[in-house]
């Protein structure tokens, strides 16, 4: 198998959004979420010596990740004086003092999953693309941001059946576009 | 809104669309599926639409441009200092 090699360059570009959905699956916070994945990219870079090319940079990424998050939740815990489980122990890639490190994470995707939802998210951008810009950004607005109606009609000066409207127009169209290979 | 039990089709997909971001009242959700019922266009449309929201949920989150472009800026900033 060839060697990974690091180039932090790239990381931004390559990493960034696979490490978001990462956290905010896990933290729920989209603010904690940014400041976790610029941390795991400072934390990569100060430990770049100690990339030994076994694993994928972007595995390597998320090992760091994982550690962030579990931090994350312990500096939490730890202001309601929450028990913690400390076992030490050893191994061929990894040591260390805390039990939740061993813990299999019940949230970690599958390849497979991964992949697949990436396209998903490539298929959605793509038909929201091809909608008139004015549905789609109400459909934006609604279904992924989750504004809420009244907040929506404020801000474009549209009544609320207009809203609607606008809403069956555009998810009738997302329908038919994703209709090939998502239905 | 009227109180009829009967609603049109126009109706029933307005509420369907309603029900993705669960705002439809008890009432409404109580004439869709008595609509539903005996219509097979508004079940195929209530199907797809249900679908649709599921695709909506598990597309994954990406970050939006302004922080990708403030987190490389900080990214290159610490990049420098290591160097």
């Amino acid at each position: 198998m060839p060697k990974h090699v690091i180039d932090p360059n790239q990381w931004i570009k390559l990493y960034s959004d696979y490490l978001f959905n990462y956290t905010i699956t896990r933290v729920n916070d989209s603010e904690k979420a940014k400041d976790l994945v610029q941390d795991t990219f400072f934390a990569g870079l100060k430990s770049m010596k100690n990339f030994k090319g076994e694993a994928s940079e972007r595995t390597w990424l998320i090992s760091i990740l994982k550690r962030k998050i579990i931090d994350h939740y312990r500096k939490i815990n730890s202001n309601k004086g929450k028990a913690e489980v400390r076992i030490s122990y050893s191994g061929d890639e990894s040591e260390g003092d805390w039990l939740e490190e061993r813990v299999a994470d019940p949230f970690d995707k599958t390849a497979e999953d991964t992949l697949e939802n990436t396209e998903l998210g490539y298929a959605i951008d793509n038909c929201l693309e091809k909608l008139p810009a004015k549905q789609a950004q109400v459909l934006e607005m609604k279904t992924i941001l989750n504004y809420e109606t009244e907040a929506i009609c404020n801000e474009l000066d549209i009544t609320a059946s207009n809203l609607w409207v606008i809403i069956h127009r555009a998810r009738t169209a997302m329908a038919s576009c994703l209709e090939k290979n998502w239905f | 809104m009227s109180s009829k039990i009967i609603i049109s089709c126009e109706e029933a997909n307005h509420v369907c669309d309603k029900t993705q971001y669960k705002e439809a009242t008890l009432w409404e959700k109580v004439k869709l599926n008595i609509h539903l019922i005996y219509c097979k266009a508004c079940r195929e449309y209530t199907k797809n639409n249900t679908k649709l929201s599921q695709l909506f949920k598990n597309k994954p989150a990406s970050l939006d441009a302004s922080s990708k472009e403030s987190l490389q800026a900080a990214f290159d900033k610490e990049l420098a200092n290591q160097q």
